[in-house]
């Protein structure tokens, strides 16, 4: 019998086709649409970018880190020290902060690696406290309140406001294929083998600690790029705001929405909390509160969030990573366990 | 009512994702020795953790004194008279080895088995009492495990593959010690790879294969022929 | 120097009551309690609430807060943190966080963002002189005697009642220990339960001897669980160790400057980390 190897189904090929079209439209906006929503385009893109690598870590890697603000913060300031203190276009620092934040991801990884589980997420958070309390200390970048992004000051309004736009919605496209990419990868597949195989978790080896380091500094770098990005559109930045927890917060329970460890999680749960926010945030505490709620629900009782949901509505999945293997008529999902069992 | 103390009635069950048992009739009663024998994957460790409420089967496919139990939740059972030695004795590593005895009277059964009467029985225990009982030899450790299940004062006692890992001199140790385990009319089941050594210390026999009973009677009573066919299917 | 040192022990007193609770609950199921921070801080302004209708008393304001403390406790995990548990520490830690969100969010509607204290009398203003010109509050000695305290106590129902044997056993096996008759969400409420007496203890001393506002608990929990891992999950004793030279390491860092006090705690809690990643007194492998 003749058995043939899918990465692709024709809904999935769908999905991919309109959001070309999408990305298409959405990079004419600054045409013809008004500037608030390139605004709150630009907002989002961090939250979703940020909640991407979230997901990366937790979903896909097992690393539950609290301190990813470490890095976005770090994005931030760096972007912010190229520009003002050093004349570096402030867009051209973006993937510069990126790529710093990764690096200093190698160094933090081996204290963070030392923690386990549940100590590992709070671990992470003491280092992102370090990394607040330590940049408040640094006078050149305006200590504890912060400073301004004046190195965008020559650029006219509008000129900055759509290119930042395109910059945020490059970075978004990249980031979603960054993943993408990733998970596809020969070490993208064995990490989800890993996940979804007990036999293989138990038996962790090398291997496996060197690919946590790799989500970790792949996370790293997109939670740099947010930082980065976020920055450049806010103009104004200071610990607080750069290294605050609520990025990691707002980034689990777009997650926990979308759902955790799948691609598409992260894009359904940022228009969800984007749509929350535009309606909802004049509720204040309650709103944080009702998000709170809402984040303990759907763990408890819907893990597969809203994209698990529509996947099983629809049929298929809208972005898949995993090789389906089809034998005759009927098409039968791997989740890429015999990857490991090849291995094991 | 039947005169056997446990019976099973066509008992299913799953591990996992698959079925691992496919309909097991089995009985033990007062006093009685009985071997369950059979190849890795048979069925065997199901089945014990079918009878302690380890894996969920339907209520009516293991009765106690006729009574349905199939299904309850660990500590019923044990408070019923059933006690299991695991597989692999999983002593409590943080606990003593008085400690991890005393654990086992955790479910306040009345009986005969105190912490004096089972120093009787493995005096060695005795002299370690205090220390980790994950830091004595495999046979030390695997008495800890009886004398763990033995201090609820089972009425039924389950032992999983005890001679596993052992010296043939500690195995008959072991197995020397049952006989006055059950004069006082404690039934045994034990899971046994080596079937010379089931035959020797059981009355009766169950071979298992792929989940069914492939043979059962009087152990003395079977030819090498009859086990190996039973056994391997072959 | 002598006085920097006494100041730094009686602080790590108080973070010892703030440690033990997540030492106990990570200790008997692995759970980290995000909301640990939270919990102290709402522990605190219960006792707040408490205090004016048993006539002021914090001492009756505590007798009355630590039974309704246990009962709480218990149904929070019977009822939301049991169903978290697992092999997978991800469904526990996004509860907790969760639950840490909910709770900030709900003492700043009724409490507002400004900090709170509750009033002691003499409590907060008596003194002690321990020969020479060392002189401590009293207040800051009575929580350094109740963390010793607790940390006995502690220590004695784990390695000497069948409770904390229990405690232990589901720790190592919960399967087997319920083999034995015991049954783990119950034994589980019940540490959950004792670990959230202490949580309210430690609240209303924070309260006593500070203040309590909304947004506390996050850095409440990292000071909790800086004592836990500079300890190490041996004993309690660690987690008491851990909370005296967290402690005295911020103690240190006020010295220098009064903004540095938290960050050079954060230092030293990595230094350990580098230096002996399973803290002062690991758990030894048994």
């Amino acid at each position: 019998m003749g058995a043939t190897v899918i990465r692709s189904t024709r809904g999935s090929k769908a999905v991919l086709a309109g959001a070309v079209v999408a990305v298409v439209v959405a990079a004419s906006l600054p045409l013809w649409g008004e500037s608030s929503w390139m605004r709150e385009f630009v907002e989002i893109s961090c939250y979703l970018i940020f909640a991407m690598m979230w997901n990366l870590l937790a979903g896909y890697g097992g690393m539950v880190s609290v301190g990813q603000q470490a890095f976005f913060g770090l994005g931030g300031y760096v972007m912010l020290a190229l520009g003002n203190l050093y004349g570096v276009n402030p867009f051209l620092a973006i993937p510069i902060a990126a790529a710093v934040a990764a690096l200093a991801s190698l160094p933090v990884s081996k204290l963070a690696f030392r923690l386990q589980g549940g100590y590992f997420s709070i671990g992470t958070w003491v280092i992102a406290e370090v990394f607040r309390l330590s940049i408040a200390n640094v006078s050149a970048v305006g200590g504890g309140s912060g400073t301004s992004l004046t190195a965008l000051r020559g650029i006219s309004r509008s000129v900055r406001e759509s290119t930042t736009y395109w910059v945020a919605l490059a970075c978004v496209v990249a980031s979603v294929a960054l993943v993408y990419v990733f998970l596809r990868s020969k070490e993208g597949l064995a990490l989800q083998a890993i996940r979804d195989s007990e036999v293989a978790a138990e038996s962790q080896g090398i291997g496996v600690e060197r690919m946590k380091l790799a989500v970790y500094v792949v996370a790293a770098f997109g939670c740099g790029m947010a930082g980065a990005l976020y920055f450049v559109s806010n103009l104004r930045i200071s610990p607080d705001a750069a290294f605050g927890v609520d990025w990691t917060a707002f980034a689990i329970f777009i997650v926990m929405i979308g759902g955790i460890g799948r691609i598409e999680g992260p894009v359904i749960g940022a228009i969800v909390f984007w749509a929350l926010n535009k309606f909802c945030s004049d509720y204040g505490t309650w709103y944080q509160l009702g998000l709170g709620l809402l984040a303990i629900v759907m763990t408890l009782f819907f893990r597969e969030g809203l994209g698990g949901f529509l996947n099983r509505r629809l049929g298929f999945d809208m972005l898949p990573t995993r090789r389906i293997l089809k034998l005759g008529a009927e098409p039968v999902a791997l989740k890429s366990q015999p990857v490991v069992e090849a291995r094991v | 009512m039947s005169a056997h103390f446990l019976q099973t009635r066509g008992l299913k069950a799953h591990y996992g994702d698959a079925q691992a048992l496919f309909g097991i009739d089995f009985e033990v009663g007062e006093g009685e020795t009985i071997a369950v024998i059979g190849a890795n994957g048979a069925g065997k460790s199901t089945f014990m953790k079918s009878l302690t409420g380890l894996v969920k089967v339907a209520p009516d496919s293991v009765l106690i004194e006729g009574r349905p139990v199939g299904g309850s939740r660990p500590g019923d059972i044990v408070r019923q008279g059933v006690a299991l030695v695991p597989e692999g004795r999983r002593l409590f590593p943080s606990l003593s080895v008085e400690e991890n005895l005393r654990m086992g009277a955790y479910a306040e059964r009345s009986g005969p088995w105190s912490l004096e009467r089972l120093y009787g029985l493995f005096p060695i225990l005795k002299e370690k009492r205090k220390v980790p009982g994950t830091s004595l030899s495999g046979g030390q450790q695997q008495m800890v495990a009886i004398g763990r299940a033995l201090m609820s004062n089972p009425r039924l006692l389950l032992c999983d593959e005890i001679s596993l890992g052992l010296a043939p001199i500690v195995i008959k140790e072991i197995y020397d010690a049952l006989p006055a385990i059950a004069a006082e009319g404690m039934g045994i089941v034990v899971v046994e790879q080596d079937v010379m050594v089931a035959q020797r210390v059981s009355q009766r026999l169950y071979c298992f294969q792929e989940g069914r009973v492939s043979l059962e009677g009087a152990s003395e009573g079977f030819t090498r022929e009859q086990i190996s066919q039973a056994y391997f299917g072959i | 120097m002598t006085e920097t040192l006494i100041q730094g022990l009686l602080l790590g007193g108080l973070y010892c009551l703030f440690s033990l609770g997540l030492s106990l609950m990570f200790g008997v199921m692995r759970l980290t309690n995000i909301a640990q921070g939270d919990f102290i801080v709402a522990g605190g302004f219960a006792a707040i609430c408490i205090a004016p209708l048993v006539g002021g008393s914090p001492l009756l304001a505590g007798l009355v807060l630590l039974p309704l403390a246990f009962g709480a406790g218990y149904l929070l995990q019977r009822g939301l943190l049991n169903r978290t548990l697992g092999k997978d520490p991800l469904p526990s830690l996004v509860v907790t966080f969760g639950l840490s969100i909910v709770i900030q969010n709900l003492l700043l509607e009724v409490f507002s963002a400004s900090p709170r204290s509750l009033e002691s009398g003499e409590l907060s203003t008596g003194s002690l002189s321990l020969g020479g010109d060392i002189v401590v509050g009293t207040l800051p000695l009575l929580i350094f005697v109740a963390a010793l305290a607790a940390t006995v106590g502690l220590q004695l129902l784990f390695a000497r009642t069948p409770l904390g044997r229990a405690f232990r056993a589901v720790s190592d096996d919960r399967e087997v220990a319920e083999l034995m008759g015991v049954r783990s969400a119950h034994v589980y409420a019940l540490a959950t339960a004792l670990a959230t007496v202490l949580i309210a203890l430690a609240g209303l001393f924070q309260g006593l001897r500070t203040t309590v506002s909304p947004a506390d608990g996050p850095l409440l929990l990292l000071f909790a669980f800086e004592s836990v891992i500079i300890g190490g999950m041996g004993s309690f004793w660690g987690t008491f160790v851990g909370a005296m030279v967290l402690g005295v390491s911020q103690q240190v860092g006020f010295g220098f400057d009064p903004g540095w006090g938290v960050w050079f705690g954060h230092l030293v809690f990595l230094a350990v980390l580098v230096v002996r990643p399973n803290g002062l007194f690991p758990k030894t492998k048994g």
